[in-house]
């Protein structure tokens, strides 16, 4: 009789103890589910053709993979978004840059074997002939998968790049920015 | 094999990603539990649609055949809809 009881006193007071617990387990995993998204960001960071359509690729694959995508473009990366060349009311330097800078993603080079712009034009063909979605194409199926772009304010700014010479529908950021995204993604990548 | 399906999507020519990316936008048109029918030429979209299946929470890949015709290889996969 007496030891029922202690039993069941054991028994009463692990459960309490086993409910504090889950009830704290519940709320260190609500937590990582928190910081962690399906989620992916991609720093683009290249002006080079085919870097920059293997970001697209991976960006248009992973949201129709049911990921939330943000792409960063920074330094050279922001020629991809660039509307065309202007100087207006731009420095020397800064005219230089533009001048010497693609003026768009039409004419980005490519990392290698670019010949002055022979071999971005030869990889185009090639990719037409395969029946490879084009830069172009693969840019406007990003905007409509909702993936999000990002210029960076920092490197635009440095590059003399005014916020007028880049298409609409962007957001601009920094750093922080971008570490807001990439610290809930799965995956970060830096093209 | 005989898989049911409610829906075929012709994706034969296309290159990666865009069959994945365009069979994402046809499965959302369908309800929940049908089955969309996918046929790609692109070899790699059947790695691609088991990495889709895997990740993605609303679909489940039902099954995968690689059709012959004329000395093509098309690769067909069944996607169903969860949810």
């Amino acid at each position: 009789m007496e030891l029922a009881i202690e039993e069941k006193l054991a028994g009463a007071l692990s459960n309490a103890e086993l409910t504090v617990r889950v009830a704290e387990l519940e709320k260190r995993l609500a937590a990582v589910e928190e910081r962690t998204e399906d989620r992916v960001t991609i720093i683009v960071f290249s002006g080079d053709l085919d870097r920059v359509l293997a970001a697209f690729i991976i960006a248009t694959g992973a949201a129709a993979m049911g990921q939330q995508v943000s792409m960063f473009f920074t330094f050279w990366g922001l020629s991809v978004l660039k509307k065309g060349t202007s100087f207006d009311g731009k420095t020397a330097f800064q005219k230089m840059m533009a001048m010497m800078s693609p003026g768009s993603s039409q004419s980005l080079p490519v990392s290698k074997m670019n010949y002055f712009g022979v071999g971005a034009k030869m990889l185009r063909s090639m990719m037409k002939d395969k029946n490879v979605s084009s830069l172009e194409e693969f840019i406007a199926l990003a905007r409509e998968m909702d993936v999000r772009m990002i210029a960076c304010e920092m490197s635009r700014d440095v590059m003399g790049i005014k916020e007028s010479d880049l298409v609409g529908g962007l957001e601009c950021g920094g750093v922080a920015t971008f570490l807001g995204d990439s610290l809930r993604s799965r995956t970060s990548l830096f093209i | 094999m005989s898989v049911t399906f409610d829906k075929v999507f012709d994706a034969r020519g296309m290159n990666c990603p865009m069959p994945l990316v365009n069979a994402r936008k046809e499965i959302g048109k369908l309800d929940t539990g049908q089955v969309l029918k996918v046929m790609a030429t692109d070899r790699g979209s059947v790695a691609d649609f088991q990495g889709w299946a895997k990740v993605a929470k609303n679909v489940e890949l039902v099954a995968q055949e690689t059709e012959n015709a004329d000395g093509t290889s098309i690769y067909v996969h069944y996607v169903k809809r969860t949810a």
